[in-house]
């Protein structure tokens, strides 16, 4: 029986890894004849890779030559120089190069590559300059619920719900039931593997539920950039620059005061160093830790999508040499492979951002005891627990 | 050239050198644990730590020069 349920799950497992390739594979198939295959197949990465206002699944050209696109559309909510605009992005008719006119209360709007523009009073339709810029429209403050946005408001609610079950049993019956039993061993795995041991004792459980949040949040976004949805919501600047904001906030607001003495005027060197490290830690502070966490998590999360995108577009730009069937084969193989290199990546660089917003926090937090006492010489004498953890 | 072909050259240089940081990295750590079986764990946590920040080096100076 058991053997019977876990063939079972594998089966399940490997149907839903195929559907999720040949439901990528659908939505590249565009178009066919007229474009060449290299320039489609950028086309269909970019276009994945970059958050869009309907959330699409697939789209075919029947017989008639109808485009039919299945998924389903989403709120446009614009702030422009007349106040509030809102509808509904199926007004577009998927179309994203400024053809479609939308036009409300005599604002008249375009989209073009996944960004609307208003047109200024009197003209009636978008003319581009010589680099394809639109000159007679400009963008607009777009609040939007993008596909982005609803990757976030549903693992939002998704955590929410898992979480607060989870305070519920512990406060009922002390053992988790059901995914919480998931849950438990990476809660404790966070508290204990990555926020005691780099932010210390004393300070831990105040930027536990931080790390925790962080954690579960890249990690399921991660995991759901995996699913045939097609999210790519860790793969946004917008998206990681924002928490790595959080984290600079984090660690700026508790740093204590020894934190700022060692980052403004560094004890223990020359004078004249002093503000020449000032500058180099301010910068460090600043730029460089926010900045490395958030191109950190975007290039990865981007780039593991374009890898198993191009894996899967191998369908396409192999079908004459390898023929259809043993493109298709070549292309299965290697991005199942790849989306199984991609489900570690998930979790790891979770681990790596909730891991390096801990280690920052922590140098903020950390407490330097000045009570050693000094020799003749000025040497620090170590007291007797230092000469202890010296040897444990 | 193109500008583009220079910018091609970058990236393959910056692989280059993230890919010797890394070789390092993942190779010392190796020795570390052949050396010292029971601090497996705590190697691995430090030489994760380190491959990422270089790895956001790496990354940053691709980013850049895209």
């Amino acid at each position: 029986m058991k053997i019977f349920q876990q063939s079972f799950k594998f089966i399940t497992l490997a149907v839903l890894v195929f559907l999720s390739t040949s439901i990528y594979a659908k939505s590249s198939n565009e178009g066919e004849g007229q474009v060449s295959t290299k320039k489609e197949v950028e086309e269909y990465i970019l276009h994945h890779i970059q958050d869009s206002h309907d959330f699409s699944l697939f789209s075919y050209t029947n017989d008639e030559g109808e485009r039919k696109h299945f998924g389903f559309p989403l709120p446009v909510i614009l702030w422009t120089s007349e106040g509030l605009v809102t509808f509904m992005s199926s007004e577009f008719h998927h179309n994203d190069d400024g053809h479609v006119i939308v036009e409300k209360d005599g604002q008249k709007f375009a989209k073009i590559h996944s960004k609307i523009y208003e047109l200024e009073s009197g003209a009636s339709e978008v003319s581009f300059d010589e680099d394809h810029h639109a000159k007679n429209a400009h963008k607009v403050l777009d609040f939007s619920i993008t596909k982005s946005v609803v990757g976030v408001l549903f693992v939002g609610l998704l955590m929410f719900f898992w979480f607060s079950r989870l305070a519920k049993q512990y406060k009922n019956k002390q053992i988790p039931t059901g995914f919480g039993r998931v849950l438990e061993p990476l809660v404790i795995y966070v508290r204990d593997e990555i926020a005691r041991p780099n932010i210390g004792d004393k300070h831990y459980r105040k930027f536990t539920g931080y790390l925790l949040t962080v954690f579960f949040f890249i990690w399921i976004l991660n995991l759901m950039g995996l699913t045939p949805f097609g999210f790519n919501v860790t793969g946004q600047l917008a998206v990681t620059a924002c928490l790595a904001i959080f984290t600079l906030v984090i660690y700026t607001v508790s740093g204590n005061k020894d934190y700022w003495m060692h980052m403004l005027w560094m004890p223990g060197v020359p004078v004249l160093i002093r503000p020449v490290l000032a500058i180099i830690e301010l910068a460090g502070a600043f730029l460089i830790k926010p900045f490395s966490l958030l191109v950190r998590l975007f290039a990865n999360i981007s780039a593991g999508h374009i890898v198993v995108m191009s894996l899967i577009a191998i369908m396409f730009t192999l079908k004459d040499t390898l023929t259809v069937a043993g493109a298709t084969g070549l292309s299965l193989v290697l991005s199942f492979f790849i989306t199984l290199i991609e489900v570690l990546v998930a979790f790891l660089q979770a681990y790596i951002f909730t891991m390096l917003s801990a280690l920052f926090i922590g140098m903020a937090v950390a407490e330097h005891d000045h009570e050693h006492e000094h020799d003749e010489n000025g040497h620090e004498i170590p007291d007797a627990e230092d000469v202890r953890e010296n040897f444990i | 050239m193109e500008p583009v072909t220079y910018n091609l050259i970058g990236a393959g240089l910056i692989v280059i050198g993230a890919g010797i940081g890394l070789g390092q990295i993942g190779g010392k750590a190796m020795e570390g644990i052949a050396r010292q079986p029971e601090a497996t764990g705590k190697i691995q946590t430090a030489m994760i730590i380190i491959a990422a920040l270089l790895e956001g080096l790496a990354f940053g100076a691709l980013f850049l020069g895209k």
